[in-house]
């Protein structure tokens, strides 16, 4: 039970990093239609530009504060620069895109910073608790708590307020929204605002637990990539379910089967859900009008 | 006519240039040729940029103070960028091109590999600056290589296990090469040591979180250390990891981690922590009577007042193989690359940064478990344990 446990918590906190990526991913790709493997930068920008604050004098919270911010800059000025100017480009090119600005990031950020691994400290305490033998630490929880509120957060967005009806209408047909006079191009570029500064959060919630450097990004996308699609490419809901479960299949895999196969184990999985239900386990409710 | 005047005015330049150049090889034919092919820049630039620049320093300390045998140290160096194609390229060049008399060099293990056939068919000493054991088992007439295995590391933490009296541990390895290469080495060494081997669990490099398999460790009955052979952030994890689970028997981490950037992301999880390190980390740390006290002092000093960085283990696998290179020289007498051959063999109690080597027909490295400290940390500092056997 105690083990049971142990494997659970580490699967949820993982899985909360992947879950938020995947709602990045989902974001923007709803909005755009893009995939944008740039999002795991989003998370070591995040990391990364704390912890030279943090390091440079600033107080953790508004280096946390100024982290997202350029997360967010750097978010928009992908979409303005990279991504809106190739509009009618193919998808195929559009992804191909994102992965050379990842690409450009990551090498900007590596001179800026450097090529070493950092840490930030806990955001309360590093004293781990106890709960039926196993043990959990304090940013976790922070983590965890940390995604739900930005789901919730996101929820709210996106169906009580004007400007996210306008995401949620874009997201559904831009020609539409376009045409009932919605700004459709401020509303992507809000897209890339938002996945960013999602992607930032994550990194900032996850640095204390598994350090970070230039080059995290790579992997974190992917998984969050994998964790989209198994929820779904497009479902935020999915997005978080299906980030939620990579992570505990992970977990469980490396406990209870054989931690050299973990990854194996987690996408043979994948593929499985995505053989019998290719749009993955909440698909994007498209409906064909005719 | 002014055409031809053109002509002949160019044939004269060329002349000149011949001429020039002839004088010029004669002029270098005064110096020794120590050829290089480092791994300067590419992802393993962290191990090649100290080892270009122990180089270059101690070259021009050597010609100012006069040279090997009255002749100036030229030093040619390739960068290879970590790529063993470029290196292969980089030793044709520096065999046929340079025509160097030895060669100190090879960064990483795939480049050192790569490189080795051409120095052996040109029977040109090649001193290795790389890891693996293949390099020097079985023995080649002309490699060899100055820094300790990685089987050497396990065996300097099965000693110290044994001495503590422990038979039973877990292991919790990397899967990348350094983390794959020392756990394999383990397990092949670990029964000479009366220890079995009872978990034996993985992780990926840019895994951030190893508590499930350290849950499994930890409910492994009768384990009573566990050893971490990785390299990167990964042992800091495990670390952290490690204590939050509350696992209490001792751990050890590889000579992989030995760097102060351990420490500062293990945090104050790496209490405790044990691993076996190369003198130079805990230069100053070394009784007045360590025989390699003065060596590493010396060239810690030395190295941080040219560079202004802290010194690194790999400059120092630099400064060994030159210095053993340059003692061999000036032993024989020669600059004939066999001479040079015959006498770095020959290299008996040469105290270098990586410990005192003593090499033989049968071993090119010549480096005994002495040349491994076992280290401790304590408040945030290595300490050195005192030798139990």
């Amino acid at each position: 039970m105690a083990a049971f446990l142990q494997f659970a918590f580490s699967g949820l906190t993982v899985g909360a990093v992947y879950a938020l990526v995947a709602l990045g991913f989902t974001l923007i790709y709803n909005a755009s239609d893009v995939v944008n493997f740039a999002q795991g930068e989003f998370v070591m920008l995040g990391g990364m530009v704390t912890v030279v604050l943090l390091a440079a004098g600033v107080p953790l919270p508004l280096a946390a504060l100024i982290a997202i911010a350029v997360a967010i800059g750097v978010g928009v000025a992908l979409h303005r620069l990279a991504i809106e100017p190739a509009r009618n480009a193919s998808p195929v090119a559009l992804i191909i895109i994102t992965i050379g600005a990842s690409i450009l990031i990551r090498g900007i950020a590596q001179i800026v910073f450097d090529k070493q691994f950092h840490k930030l400290p806990a955001f309360s305490g590093d004293a781990p608790f106890e709960v039926l033998g196993a043990t959990i630490l304090p940013q976790s929880f922070w983590v965890m708590g940390g995604t739900a509120a930005i789901v919730v957060l996101l929820y709210v967005f996106l169906e009580r307020t004007i400007l996210g009806k306008a995401v949620l209408a874009t997201a559904a047909n831009r020609l539409a929204a376009h045409l009932v006079g919605i700004d459709t191009k401020l509303i992507v570029t809000l897209s890339f605002g938002i996945a960013a500064a999602i992607g930032a959060v994550a990194g900032i919630l996850v640095t204390p637990i598994t350090l970070t450097s230039y080059n995290v990004g790579t992997l974190l996308a992917l998984k969050g990539f994998a964790g989209g699609m198994l929820g779904g490419m497009g479902n935020p809901l999915g997005a978080v379910l299906g980030g939620l479960l990579l992570g505990l299949m992970e977990a469980f895999g490396a406990g209870y089967i054989s931690s050299t196969y973990k990854d194996g184990i987690a996408f043979i999985v994948i593929l499985v859900v995505l053989f019998i239900s290719p749009r993955g386990l909440l698909g994007r409710r498209s409906v064909e009008r005719v | 006519m002014t055409k031809l005047y053109r002509t002949l005015l160019f044939l004269l330049a060329v002349t000149a240039c011949f001429v020039w150049a002839l004088m010029g090889s004669n002029a270098l034919a005064q110096t020794i040729k120590i050829g290089s092919s480092l791994s300067v820049t590419g992802p393993a630039s962290f191990l090649g940029a100290p080892e270009e620049k122990t180089l270059r320093l101690y070259v021009d300390k050597i010609n100012a103070s006069g040279g090997v045998l009255g002749r100036k140290l030229q030093l040619i160096i390739y960068d290879d960028g970590g790529d063993p194609n470029k290196a292969r390229t980089n030793a044709t060049r520096l065999v046929e091109q340079d025509k160097v008399a030895v060669m100190v060099g090879g960064t990483t293990t795939g480049a050192t590999l790569a490189m080795m056939p051409i120095f052996e068919d040109a029977q040109i000493p090649f001193v290795s600056l790389a890891g693996a054991i293949e390099i020097i088992d079985p023995v080649q007439k002309y490699i060899f290589k100055t820094p300790h295995t990685d089987r050497m590391a396990c065996e300097k933490i099965f000693q110290d296990m044994k001495s503590r009296g422990i038979t039973k541990i877990g292991m919790i390895a990397g899967t990348d090469a350094f983390g794959k290469s020392m756990h394999d080495q383990c397990l092949k060494v670990v029964g000479n040591y009366g220890i079995t081997v009872l978990a034996d669990e993985s992780y990926g490099a840019q895994d951030s979180d190893m508590t499930p398999q350290l849950t499994n460790i930890k409910n492994t009955a009768g384990i009573q250390a566990v050893v971490n052979p990785g390299f990167g952030q990964g042992p800091a994890i495990v670390t952290r990891n490690y204590r939050q689970l509350g696992i209490s028997v001792p751990l050890y981490e590889s000579h992989g981690v030995a760097s102060k950037s351990y420490i500062d992301l293990a945090g104050p999880a790496a209490e405790g922590v044990r691993l076996p390190a190369a003198a130079l980390l805990v230069a100053n740390q070394l009784p007045d009577n360590d025989p390699q006290k003065k060596v590493v002092v010396a060239y810690k000093t030395t190295y941080e007042k040219a560079t202004g960085e802290p010194v690194s283990t790999f400059g120092g696998h630099a400064y060994d193989g030159l210095n053993i290179v340059v003692a061999a020289i000036r032993r024989g007498g020669s600059a004939d690359p066999k001479k040079i051959r015959d006498e770095i063999e020959k290299t008996s109690h040469f105290i270098g940064t990586g410990g005192i080597v003593n090499m033989s027909p049968t071993d090119h490295l010549g480096l005994s478990l002495a040349a491994f400290r076992m280290l401790e940390i304590k408040n945030g500092d290595w300490t050195l344990v005192a030798a139990t056997h």
